[in-house]
């Protein structure tokens, strides 16, 4: 018995090989990545909201306006190639660039651009609202998004604001524009085509949908046609891998290019090894604890403070969120118009008992916090236990999905949610919209900001980022969100704390992956191999 | 899940009475049948309906605004009591609409065609390798009682069931995979074989020789062995304790004396006598471990990017998206109903009693 067991063992072995055949490299003109994208929902650039899927229409769609990735504040040309505003600051003229040329054939025009915003209105998904806040309704919106002739595009926003804040938007995933004639033919039901579009490709982008598999594959296309020329990769073909591990050994054997989820811990163990680049890029996200004020003991302002004293900070990024994080402490992610670099909160665990004291809570109080059962927030959520703990202070974690954590804190039951935000588009009143405004406080109001979430009650805040909005002098509109981040710094229920590294690692004959600051950044189109 | 006892073990009662038998034994089937998907169905809408997950979220995001969150809510039917949602669902599963899935766009049918074939090629060959080597290994460990072999078999067995099938997998990964080459990766292909042979009947393994490609068939192989050895060293441990007790049992019966008596070979003695009375339970075991190897493992898939029906639920759940959730449902109660009637069969099979 144990014999035939050997002979088996071996002739299994001499077999094995053959069977598995792996090569030892990717194709030199495909790119093959491992991502987490099961977050993917949908393909049609007038619904995604979700990372994996923003990326996806950043190779897919051309958008309007685009953005010097070095410096956020250097607004570029996309589909519109120039613009003027009028005198009155409410009427912007685009000129479209010539010569570009649809998956399908079909020349890019004034009139595509302007169907395409048309369609997010009527649509009216998700992002919808980031071109909605400019007046648009699906009843005025053909008056005031229109093409004059084919290379000019008309856009008439409600009020006068601050000229960037309708450029910035227009660089958001909305501002794709779509293949009217091609996406028209798939209508059904007045749907504009969405049913179509959600599994479909219809831009000029530098990469065509070749199919989509969820949860399993997205596998991209290029685009010979593309006007800044054609890419290197024929294919690029995204896995998505939901272990790290397997992640990561799919790297290490040379099956992948590049990984693009892989943990703190596991990019420690693979710095210099030989092979591998690892490459990290800040990204605009960022960690916050929020701090509801329902809650009578943190509604105290002297409580709201002490906390902002019981998060080691410092130890966190170094440990846990090893080159994942640094420590950011105001609302604007750095290269914001406006943002501050203010960092005056340390572990301090003896000032928090003092100011504890003041709020008559020498002896700390219990409270909860909800917390995503994901790595690395829960370790995070750990550590600030522990150290809430040295000033009295029970935390008792409520780990749960991500879904199920956001449902309770956007119903504000929690006490304490730790969190991610990340900017919609790179506007300062992105965040501060966000963070700093909460125009109606009831139960159903129907702008429920960040601020509304944590029930915080801020007419004047909420007033100056109203203000700041409209301000169209660059250098005044600065100084307005300067000083609103000042106020929230001091006193908000909002425990802000990193901003976001992405981390990669990726196969050293691979060049040229553009990772910008947001994942509607992050490109494909310059990749080559040796 | 939906466990039938063997309907071979009781006669059934008569569903109407004044039908032949026959009919009345097809009906009464039936209307079990149609009974547990009932059951199932409304366990399953319930229990998606008090998970404290908000379906809207998955469907419009964290950020919409209060408009688009209500068109959503409407879309979806939330706003209706919970009778008449449960009732409208039912009503349009009767007419074969499952409804789209809120996570891929797509419409719940096309995406089980699309994940349970990738399950069904992994359970089929783990529970084949299950049973091929389990049960002999049950045998041998039986009638070797108390001795070596009976010891490794043993320790073996307790191995494979109670170390965790993850842990196992990565380890096999970077063994088999990463640090001998032996066998492919993740993945049910290798990624330039990805679109290569179109999908009819979703089995890689069948596909790709109808279509021709032999060398599409070598490498999903490939790729199939690791996580179909590490699901079926599982199944096997759970077949081989099984199948070890139940051979005891039958060789310690009076039956089994008087064949060795009447001076029958050994061989003839285990192997015939013996293993075909253990084959009558041992099909039941049998067939459950199938049954649940059909639900999907979510720990090996998501550690093997299996695209699998136990993820497909698994994520599913956890987005509160129900439509998906309760068509994968229907699909694994399906397989249960379908496995236990073919182990009643196999019963009519193997026990002259009740042929």
């Amino acid at each position: 018995m144990v014999k035939r067991f050997l002979a088996l063992a071996v002739v299994v072995a001499l077999l094995a090989p053959g069977i598995g055949q792996a090569l030892a490299a990717t194709p030199r003109d495909v790119l093959v990545m491992a991502k987490r994208i099961d977050d993917i929902i949908t393909l049609d650039p007038a619904e995604i909201f979700e990372f994996s899927g923003a990326e996806y229409a950043a190779n897919v769609y051309d958008r309007l306006i685009t953005y010097d990735l070095r410096d956020v504040s250097r607004l570029e040309g996309g589909v519109a190639e120039s613009w003027t505003v009028s005198e009155d600051g409410r009427t912007f003229t685009f000129t479209i660039r010539r010569g570009m040329t649809f998956h399908s054939g079909n020349p890019v025009t004034a009139d595509d651009a302007a169907w395409s915003l048309q369609r997010v209105i009527r649509l009216n998904k998700s992002p919808a609202f980031i071109l909605a806040q400019f007046g648009f309704t699906p009843e005025n919106v053909a008056e005031r998004i229109r093409a004059t002739d084919a290379y000019t595009l008309v856009v008439e926003t409600e009020e006068a604001y601050a000229p960037t804040f309708l450029l910035y938007c227009l660089s958001a995933g909305v501002g794709s524009v779509v293949d009217r004639r091609l996406v028209e033919a798939q209508e059904r039901d007045g749907d504009m085509g969405h049913g179509w579009l959600r599994t479909h490709s219809a831009g000029s982008g530098p990469f065509k949908l070749s199919f989509w598999r969820p949860s399993e594959i997205l596998s991209l296309e290029r685009h010979d046609a593309y006007w800044r020329g054609a890419p290197a990769m024929r294919r690029v073909l995204i896995r998505h891998i939901a272990e790290l591990a397997t992640q990561r050994l799919l790297l290490e054997g040379g099956d992948i290019d590049i990984a693009r989820n892989l943990s703190p811990d596991q990019i420690a163990s693979l710095e210099g090894r030989a092979g591998l680049r690892i490459r990290r890029v800040p990204k605009v996200d960022i960690y916050y604890l929020a701090l509801n004020q329902k809650n009578p003991e943190l509604s105290r302002p002297e409580v709201r403070r002490a906390l902002k004293y019981l998060v080691d900070y410092q130890g966190i990024r170094d440990t846990i969120l090893r080159g994942k994080v640094v420590v950011r402490q105001s609302f604007l992610p750095t290269g914001f118009l406006g943002a501050i670099e203010d960092r005056p909160y340390g572990l301090d665990v003896a000032y928090a008992r003092e100011l504890l004291a003041e709020a008559g809570l020498a002896d700390g109080f219990a409270v909860t916090m909800d917390t995503p059962n994901t790595s690395p927030i829960l370790e995070v959520a750990q550590v600030i236990q522990a150290t809430f703990a040295k000033a009295g202070i029970a935390l008792e974690l409520i780990p749960g999905s991500g879904k199920q954590t956001l449902t309770k804190y956007r119903a504000r039951n929690h006490d304490i949610y730790i969190g991610r935000w990340g900017a919609d588009y790179p506007d300062p009143h992105a965040n501060a919209a966000a963070f700093a405004s909460n125009p109606d406080n009831a139960d159903d109001a129907r702008i429920k900001s960040l601020a509304w979430r944590n029930s915080w009650e801020i007419p004047e805040l909420t007033a100056m980022t109203q203000a700041a909005v409209r301000e169209r002098d660059d250098a005044r509109r600065a100084g307005l969100y300067q000083a609103i981040q000042r106020l929230h710094l001091a006193d908000s229920p909002f425990v802000i704390m990193f901003q976001d590294i992405e981390l990669v690692v990726e196969r050293t004959n691979v060049h040229g992956l553009v990772l910008g600051p947001n994942f509607e950044t992050n490109f494909y189109r310059t990749v080559t191999k040796d | 899940m939906a466990y039938f006892p063997p309907s071979g073990a009781a006669p059934r009662p008569g569903f109407l009475p004044g039908l032949p038998g026959w009919l009345n034994t097809a009906l009464g089937l039936l209307a079990s049948v149609a009974l547990t998907f009932l059951g199932l169905l409304l366990v399953t809408f319930l229990i998606g309906r008090v998970v404290p997950i908000d379906p809207v979220l998955a469907a419009v995001g964290d950020r919409a605004p209060a408009e688009v969150y209500e068109q959503m809510r409407i879309a979806l039917g939330l706003h209706l009591p919970l009778h008449e949602q449960f009732l409208a669902y039912v009503g349009k599963v009767l007419e074969g609409d499952f409804g789209r899935s809120v996570l891929t766009a797509n419409p719940v049918l096309e995406d089980i065609r699309r994940v349970f074939p990738a399950t069904l090629e992994l359970a089929t060959l783990s529970i084949l390798l299950g049973v091929l080597i389990g049960v002999p290994m049950g045998v041998v460990a039986a009638v070797r009682h108390g001795r070596w072999p009976d010891h490794v078999i043993r320790v073996l067995g307790l191995v494979g069931y109670s170390v965790p099938v993850f842990w196992l997998g990565l380890m096999g990964l970077l063994l088999f995979y990463a640090n001998l080459g032996w066998v492919a990766g993740p993945g049910r292909l290798d990624i330039y074989y990805e679109g290569l042979v179109e999908p009819v009947t979703g089995l890689i393994l069948v596909d790709s020789l109808v279509a021709g490609e032999p060398e599409v068939f070598w490498n999903a192989l490939g790729h199939l062995v690791l996580p179909a050895s590490v699901l079926g060293y599982f199944s096997l441990a759970y077949i081989s304790r099984m199948t070890r007790s139940l051979m005891l049992e039958q060789l310690s019966q009076e039956y089994i004396v008087t064949a060795r008596a009447k001076g029958l070979s050994e061989a003839r003695v285990v192997w015939r006598h013996a293993l075909g009375n253990a084959m009558v339970p041992l099909v039941t075991v049998i067939a459950l471990s199938y049954g649940s190897l059909l639900e999907g493992s979510v720990l090996t898939e998501i550690v093997f990017a299996w695209p699998g029906l136990g993820y497909y639920i698994t994520n599913s759940l956890l987005n509160a998206d129900m439509n998906a959730v309760l068509g994968g449902t229907i699909v694994v109660g399906a397989v249960f109903i379908g496995l236990n009637l073919l182990s009643d069969l196999l019963y009519r099979v193997l026990d002259p009693r009740a042929r």
